[in-house]
């Protein structure tokens, strides 16, 4: 049976970066955790959430090309010099 | 308006000032390799970020290219009172806006950013949860299968990393911009919100938007690994 102060798993997955983020509000912030306390898929989910987190800070952009670098380099040169 | 230097900036925390402070040093004293950390440090990120304000590709390239040199012709002038991050965004943000009158985009940013971030997206599919007509409407309709006891390492091959790529790829473009400079790169909210002149509800609600489609895409990436 539900209770009317219940979350349900549909709302729970919606508030997930709110309560990653810290800014739940104190009661919705209770409700959530009660829920996590009585259901394991939405502990799943919060944990595959912060594993996602996790994988994108892992991803590296590619170092700037030497073509793109050269006019930089070139800039920084003519900068020095002019100093 | 001054390059840099912009008012409220966040200050940086101390540890990490320490080490900013070195590198504005070594800058001014004229060393290569300083300029060089700060150019892999932000290069890709100012591209991203001129995108907001200019369409053309090659207008991207240049206005980022004024940027570096704003950098070098004011780094004697920097002090210090917002992080360096901070000060060479707001350069880039002088530069890009006074192109960005002529360069304009098709869609301003703003207008992307009100469209991604309002009406319904829901993270989860809908169908996943039981209807109005179940005994636990709202719930998992069946329990969510488990990403496994060590799904790190398998989310870590060089085609996860693909698969992830290609997730953020796909995402709406403020939603991309978001998740990039909060999760890749690990900027604060407050970093992002003063960067991309968006509020904080708005970057938050982009960001769980974002991520929450990059799970879905790992999720699947997961579950057809497992089919194999």
């Amino acid at each position: 049976m539900t209770l009317p102060g219940d979350m349900d798993c549909d709302e729970l997955v919606e508030l997930i970066t709110d309560y990653l983020e810290g800014k739940l509000a104190a009661f919705k912030r209770i409700r959530f955790e009660e829920h996590l306390a009585i259901c394991p898929s939405c502990v799943e989910y919060l944990s595959q959430m912060k594993q996602t987190v996790k994988v994108l800070s892992s991803l590296r952009d590619a170092p700037p090309s030497r073509e793109e670098l050269a006019p930089l380099m070139a800039a920084f040169r003519g900068w020095k010099q002019q100093r | 308006m001054l390059d840099g230097e912009a008012a409220a900036a966040p200050a940086p925390e101390p540890s990490r000032a320490a080490a900013e402070e070195e590198l504005v040093s070594a800058l001014r004293r004229g060393e290569e390799a300083a300029f060089v950390e700060l150019i892999n440090r932000y290069q890709s990120v100012l591209k991203r970020v001129a995108r907001i304000y200019v369409s053309s590709p090659a207008v991207v390239e240049e206005v980022v290219q004024e940027t570096w040199l704003g950098v070098l012709q004011g780094i004697h002038r920097f002090e210090g009172r917002s992080s360096l991050k901070t000060w060479i965004f707001t350069i880039l943000a002088n530069r890009a806006r006074t192109r960005g009158e002529r360069e304009s985009r098709s869609v301003p940013f703003s207008a992307l950013v009100s469209e991604e971030a309002s009406g319904s997206d829901a993270a989860v599919d809908p169908e996943q949860f039981r209807d109005a007509a179940d005994q636990w409407p709202g719930h998992w309709r069946t329990p969510l299968r488990k990403w496994g006891s060590s799904p790190e390492s398998q989310l870590l091959s060089a085609e996860a990393m693909s698969h992830l790529q290609k997730a953020i790829d796909a995402l709406p473009q403020a939603q991309k911009l978001v998740v990039n400079l909060r999760d890749v790169k690990e900027w604060s909210a407050e970093e992002v919100c003063n960067v991309l002149h968006i509020t904080e509800t708005n970057q938050r609600v982009l960001l769980h938007r974002g991520r929450s489609k990059v799970r879905r895409a790992l999720e699947s990436y997961l579950k057809e690994r497992s089919v194999k």
